[in-house]
């Protein structure tokens, strides 16, 4: 069924129905009734399907996929390693999947505790004071930290403090979240270390700065060594620092974003502690503060009072910034992984990790063009072959990756380079794996000088060959009705 | 290997400058740039009559990579706009020194000094 190619809407069959509702229990509601502009005026175009139509085109569909447990995963950035089975076994248990936000507290013990306990353990692992798990993504978590900062500030009378200073090779979230917070960025160079350059820092500290947002080990996968330094000038020119939780599982049981100084961060359970990720996830952004910072987290907040879990709104700046507690049942899924790995294992997290893409760095250097040598952390980035000779560029080489059975790395990102390839096997793959990588990508860079059409071409072996980016840039089509008003217009 | 026209000036950050007559220039991207960008999908420019000041953003280009900045390489009021561009993005692509950007009034010919010719240009971007 390798050609399977229909959308859900095209398997529509009018009066064709699915499901079943149980009876109604409002017996004296008439729909008639409805005032007039809450009905709906158009059609709702939803398909007509039967369950084993909806099962068959989704089994289908799903074949075309390639995820983490299909293959060899290395998507720099983005942590893609193996989420354990128990989490989903204890995410499907009935006790949690089964509850309601506002069920009465002393009916939710267990589930507050799990709450609690993992605001606790992320507190430990990171080294600050308290943290809220209700952000629902990692962006969410950066909006919601820098907003705490906002917070910070205005609350002592000063408004002047709106500019946000970000290194160049940052997650482009980074600038996003500071501009949706109403606040200006401040972009400064890297070094050619691939560091933040310590004298372009001091030239744009003023009595404006609001804070400092930074990712470490950085973009590039490098660490920080003036990480001390850097924390203390922001904070010796009035600023905070804002940890960018990304790239977290570098650190993870080494080092702690509170013990560099940083006074705000989030973390994305997604990544770091093998949740759902990728295709909405649902995702989960953590967002820790400093003590002084804990009054302006958002509520509500998950408290303990000897062996009682209660909650409180007592935050006094933000309100609430998601619905009920955020993802739950991701926060139960981390919570699952923390304490199935336990701290000794969890130790063991970024130095695997670390080890890992250092190997992949010494093996590939001789094929492709490492622009930052000697060692990395928990990703490595090359910028494209060390053959410029040929016409192969980054994107040709991810997508021939694909034929070979393994997912693409992060292309042309970070910026700083212009032919990126940005590799992160993450602590979870075995060396057998890793070494086929690289024998792979050791064959690609012979086919680049060989063979260049092949890769010019690829991939060939995929449901779905190579795709018109173009248009799919400038064509948005993200719906059905979208969809067929293309069709319309065209004609 | 880039393509570069000889007679225009160069900024750091990949714009040309074509001087035309009695101070008007137009502005566009190198070939370079446009080569580094890749399929280039979406490109944001400024209105006619507002001004732009030399190193500072003017406007957007957007490739299938990656949204860059463009950067003015010489201070002065906007006279015209190339509108095909917003249609058809790719014509930065096919010929980024035909097809420029902005048509500009400049306020401070001197300017033109701080660029750069064809041949450091190309040094430039070895």
């Amino acid at each position: 069924m390798i050609n399977y190619n229909k959308m859900i809407f095209e398997l529509s069959n009018e009066g064709r129905v699915g499901y079943s509702l149980p009876r109604s229990s409002f017996n004296n509601y008439n729909i008639d009734d409805l005032n007039d502009n809450l009905k709906r005026k158009s059609e709702l175009l939803l398909p007509e399907v039967s369950e084993l139509d909806v099962l068959r085109h989704f089994t289908n569909i799903s074949n075309k996929n390639f995820g983490v447990e299909n293959g060899f995963y290395p998507l720099g950035s983005c942590t893609m390693k193996y989420n354990p089975k128990i989490n989903e076994e204890m995410a499907s248990n009935k006790a949690f999947r089964n509850l309601h936000p506002l069920q009465p507290i002393s009916t939710v013990q267990g589930a507050l505790e799990v709450y609690y306990n993992l605001q606790k353990y992320l507190s430990e692992i990171s080294g600050l004071y308290e943290f809220s798990l209700n952000p629902f993504a990692g962006a969410h978590g950066e909006l919601v930290g820098l907003m705490v900062i906002k917070a910070y500030h205005q609350d002592r009378g000063d408004f002047k403090r709106n500019k946000i200073i970000i290194p160049d090779s940052a997650h482009g979230t980074n600038p996003a979240s500071t501009v949706v917070c109403g606040m200006e960025v401040i972009e400064i160079k890297s070094n050619d270390k691939g560091r933040v350059d310590l004298e372009s820092l001091k030239a744009v500290l003023s009595d404006d700065i609001a804070g400092m947002m930074l990712t470490n080990p950085n973009t590039l996968g490098i660490f920080e060594n003036d990480i001390c330094e850097i924390t203390k000038l922001v904070h010796d020119a009035g600023g905070l620092m804002y940890y960018d939780g990304a790239n977290l599982n570098a650190l993870l049981g080494k080092v702690r974003p509170g013990d560099m100084g940083f006074d705000v961060m989030h973390i994305n359970l997604h990544k770091t502690f093998s949740t759902p990720h990728g295709g909405g996830g649902p995702g989960s952004g953590p967002v820790g503060v400093t003590e002084i910072l804990s009054k302006y987290l958002p509520n509500p907040r998950v408290k303990k009072l000897d062996d009682y879990f209660y909650v409180e709104n007592s935050g006094e700046a933000l309100g609430q910034i998601s619905a009920y507690f955020g993802n739950y049942l991701v926060a139960l899924r981390a919570y699952t992984y923390i304490r199935t790995l336990g701290k000794e294992n969890l130790k063991m997290v970024g130095r695997y990790a670390t080890l890992n893409a250092n190997y992949i760095s010494k093996a590939l250097k001789t094929a492709y063009d490492l622009p930052i040598p000697g060692y990395c952390m928990h990703e490595v980035v090359f910028n494209g072959l060390n053959n410029k000779d040929t016409d192969v560029k980054t994107l040709d080489i991810a997508k021939r990756l694909l034929d070979y059975g393994m997912h693409a790395p992060t292309i042309y990102f970070p910026l700083l380079f212009p032919q990126a390839i940005m590799i992160e096997p993450t602590e979870t793959e075995t060396k057998e794996t890793i070494d086929e990588f690289i024998n792979v990508m050791h064959k690609i860079a012979i086919e680049a000088k060989e063979h260049p059409e092949i890769l010019k071409q690829a991939p060939t072996k995929t449901p779905i060959r190579r795709t018109d980016e173009v248009f799919a840039a400038k064509m948005m089509i993200f719906s059905y009705k979208d969809y067929l008003e293309y069709i319309n217009n065209r004609g | 290997m880039s393509k570069l026209v000889e007679g225009l000036y160069y900024s750091k950050s990949h714009e040309w400058v074509k001087p035309l007559e009695d101070d008007v220039v137009l502005i566009g991207i190198t070939d370079f740039a446009q080569s580094e960008l890749g399929d280039v999908v979406f490109v944001d420019l400024p209105e006619v009559g507002n001004t732009i000041s030399q190193e500072d953003e003017f406007g957007a280009v957007e490739s299938v990579k990656a949204a860059s900045d463009l950067i003015a390489p010489v201070t002065g009021e906007i006279l015209e706009v190339n509108e095909e561009l917003v249609g058809e993005p790719e014509l930065l692509n096919k010929d980024p020194y035909e097809n420029w950007l902005l048509k500009v009034k400049l306020e401070n010919p001197d300017e033109l000094g701080n660029l750069l010719n064809s041949e450091e240009y190309a040094e430039f971007i070895k």
